[in-house]
């Protein structure tokens, strides 16, 4: 195992998610003006609906995808009777639909956004970057699925799980479990571990706001600030 | 009963000339910035016409308000929590920018730049959305100035509803109002109830509505939800910004901008008590006609002893009660009854009310065009429809529109008698319910209408709620993020997107007072 494969898969995610936690808390604190979903919407509809629609489902069904799947620990898999080789199916077929549906609505949202004299105009170097960076991690998500094609057994799946969940319960020996990895898999893990890196400095700190904005849901529709 | 005060506001069409005096020095203190070029917190439309943002009043297309659930609850039109919180990704009831106008400037250097031609040089409007030259200008906040565009457009205005609008057409039976527009500053807001990460509030103290703008994180639901369509949303600063009545000067006493500088001192602002227990009740009444009742009902009487006794117990400082008991709001909007909210069907519960405009109907009563039916002409003969007038003020309901029409002739028939032939006659009351005197206050407060009789506002007691020893030295008004008067310093978190075009020389002069 050499160093750089260390540093990116043993040390890195630990400074990703630094910078992501406490980025986003200083950003919260200190910069909330600049805190918000950044919609272009009023500008140009365009293909906004549909390509807004998919691309959101995608990625938050990719999202808890890779939550649920990644952190579960193996054993409650094994205890609920759920075949590894069935697990990594269904994990390469959810991802797929989610990954498409994602996909499609990104480059719906790209071809929008660069296509339009109005938005083009108004997007920052950062608006870009943040939709770039997706489809990138977003192309390599889906090409991981030919790899795990080749082989069913579900063995690398567990392994890549062992890696995250080696991380998040701090063993320090992480990254040992995946230095056999596809370089597909390698490359996918550095662009979405680099998106909580960029994510406090974008438009995606919105993220957060939109799974606050679920509190919506029980409010009542009155609010009325009382005299300090 | 939980009292509240609020500063609200009427605006007198009977004297309204339309002379945008209050939409352009709003815009000059409020709205001259990036972003909200196109935004107009008042703005003054000339009606029959479809308005700004194109047809706003149509509920059925920009589904604005409220709507009464078969249960009796209240909804927003555009839907209930869970789908307006599914809606966060594309508002499919959010205006685009064009239905307002395009934001625009002149290429005004070409007029001293242009080489020698055969033809004058133009100045060509140029897009402050793209910085490019546009072929046309297409909308605006008066487009539709004293009947500009033809009447087939115009008459898609949403009050024509029940009327037989095509006669209106021709010129000898055409007619026309100002309608100036702002934030209603309602009782019962749809905006404040669409917020899907609650940043915008009503003040207790005051009921001014505002935008909290650090919260606010441009889910732009608010904008659709709004009725009467007087929320924007910010396309630099990606956050919604709205009317905001003016809260420093009214804190300090002052009258709003758009009411200081209204030249036909058609502007009043005064406090109204009401119970706050009673809103929701009195939106939800069924009948749509009875809602201008039932808002009458929540506000309550500031010379009842026991609201008095009520009000201060529950903290409501007395120079606002003083305040609230001379009231010109509440004197037209309760006791004369000669003011009405604006779309009560929206079930707002709005609190900038309006005096329906008279003068046509005076000046065929004197042409001795119209045959008199006791005190007022009959509806059919009026130059103004009384349905229009009641599909703007109370959904459709004629009657009290009527009685506040025959109010302000009684006043003017009584009044003129008294000037010009000197002689004071009480008959000319009678069928009527005004007495002399009440008739001699209206005169005073609707047509002198002095300063002083037009605002009465009472200045916040901040010392009861802040410390204002440890407020010293501390920022003071700011759009967002604390202190940072006015200039966004780039930072590792982005810098504020600007407009292409317009307001980067203001920038650069703001910074460099700054001293930056």
């Amino acid at each position: 195992m050499d160093y750089l494969h260390q540093f990116v898969f043993g040390i890195y995610p630990y400074i990703a998610l630094a910078i992501f936690l406490l980025g986003s808390l200083m950003r919260f604190e200190r910069e909330q003006y600049s805190w918000k979903s950044e919609s272009s919407q009023l500008l140009h509809r365009g293909s906004l609906r549909l390509g807004n629609i998919l691309f959101h489902l995608g990625i938050i069904g990719l999202f808890f995808g890779h939550l649920v799947g990644l952190l579960t620990p193996v054993a409650v898999w094994d205890a609920l009777g759920v075949s590894h080789s069935f697990k990594q199916g269904f994990a390469m077929t959810m991802g797929g639909i989610m990954g498409t549906l994602c996909l499609i609505g990104l480059l719906l949202l790209l071809s929008r956004r660069l296509g339009n004299d109005r938005l083009a105009a108004n997007t920052t170097w950062r608006d870009k970057l943040v939709l770039l960076w997706i489809l990138a991690t977003l192309v390599l998500g889906l090409s991981t699925i030919f790899v795990s094609a080749q082989h069913m057994d579900g063995h690398e799946m567990v392994l890549l799980m062992t890696w995250a969940q080696h991380v998040v319960t701090f063993r320090g020996d992480a990254a040992q479990f995946i230095v056999d990895a596809s370089p597909v898999f390698k490359a996918h893990l550095f662009m979405g571990m680099s998106l909580f890196v960029i994510f406090p400095f974008t438009r995606l700190v919105h993220v957060w706001s939109g799974f606050g904005a679920v509190t919506y849901l029980g409010r009542s529709w009155q609010l009325v600030r009382p005299r300090r | 009963m939980k009292i509240r005060a609020q500063i609200g506001m009427v605006l007198n069409l009977d004297k309204c000339i339309g002379c945008h005096t209050c939409s352009v020095t709003c815009k000059n203190v409020w709205t001259s910035r990036d972003g909200v070029e196109y935004a107009w917190f008042n703005n003054v439309e000339t009606k029959p016409g479809i308005g700004y943002p194109k047809d706003w009043e149509n509920q059925d297309k920009w589904q604005g308000g409220w709507v009464r659930k078969p249960n009796g609850k209240l909804e927003p039109r555009q839907g209930g929590r869970l789908k307006i919180l599914a809606n966060v990704f594309a508002n499919p009831n959010l205006p685009a920018i064009d239905e307002y106008y395009e934001p625009f400037t002149y290429d005004y250097e070409h007029l001293q730049n242009a080489p020698e031609m055969i033809t004058p040089p133009t100045a060509r409007p140029v897009s402050v959305l793209t910085g490019k030259k546009m072929d046309k200008i297409e909308w605006g906040p008066n487009w539709e100035d004293d009947l500009g565009g033809e009447f087939s457009k115009r008459s898609k205005d949403a009050l024509f509803e029940g009327i037989q609008k095509e006669m209106y057409s021709a010129f000898e039976n055409t007619f026309m109002m100002y309608l100036p527009r702002l934030c209603e500053h309602c009782l019962n807001p749809a905006c404040v109830a669409s917020c899907p990460s609650g940043s915008i509030y009503k003040r207790e103290d005051d009921g001014i509505v505002l935008i909290d703008q650090d919260k606010c994180r441009g889910w732009r639901m608010c904008v659709s939800g709004c009725p009467y369509k007087k929320i924007y949303y910010n396309w630099t600063t990606g956050k919604a910004e709205k009317c905001i009545f003016c809260y420093p000067r009214i804190e300090a006493g002052q009258p709003t901008v758009c009411s200081e500088t209204c030249v036909g001192r058609i502007r009043y602002l005064g406090v109204l008590l009401y119970d706050a227990d009673k809103i929701e009740a009195a939106a939800s009444v069924e009948d749509p006609k009875s809602l201008y009742e039932a808002q009458l009902g929540v506000f309550l009487d500031p010379n009842a002893p026991e609201v008095i006794a009520e009000a201060k117990k529950q903290g409501i400082p007395d120079a606002w009660l003083t305040a609230a008991q001379n009231s010109p709001v509440y004197k037209m909007a309760m006791e004369w009854k000669v003011a009405f909210p604006l779309h009560p069907e929206y079930r707002t519960l709005p609190m900038v009310w309006y005096i329906p405009p008279l003068s046509p109907i005076q000046s065929a009563l004197e042409n001795g065009l119209v045959g008199e039916n006791g005190i007022i002409p009959d509806v059919k003969d009026l130059r103004i429809p009384i349905q229009y007038l009641a599909n703007l003020l109370t959904a459709g309901k004629e009657e009290p529109v009527v009685k506040a029409l025959e109010t302000m002739v009684a006043m003017r028939r009584y009044m003129r008698k008294k000037s010009v032939e000197k002689v004071v006659d009480e008959s000319t009351l009678k069928g009527t319910h005004l007495k002399a005197a009440q008739v001699e206050e209206m005169y005073q407060v609707m047509a002198i209408a002095n300063y002083e009789d037009r605002f009465v506002i009472p200045s916040s007691h901040k010392e009861m709620v802040e410390n204002t020893f440890e407020d010293k030295a501390s920022c003071g008004f700011t759009f967002g993020n604390g202190c940072s008067g006015g200039v966004s310093e780039p930072s590792l978190f982005g810098k504020k997107k600007a407009s292409p075009i317009v307001f980067h020389d203001m920038r650069r002069d703001r910074k460099a007072n700054a001293g930056g």
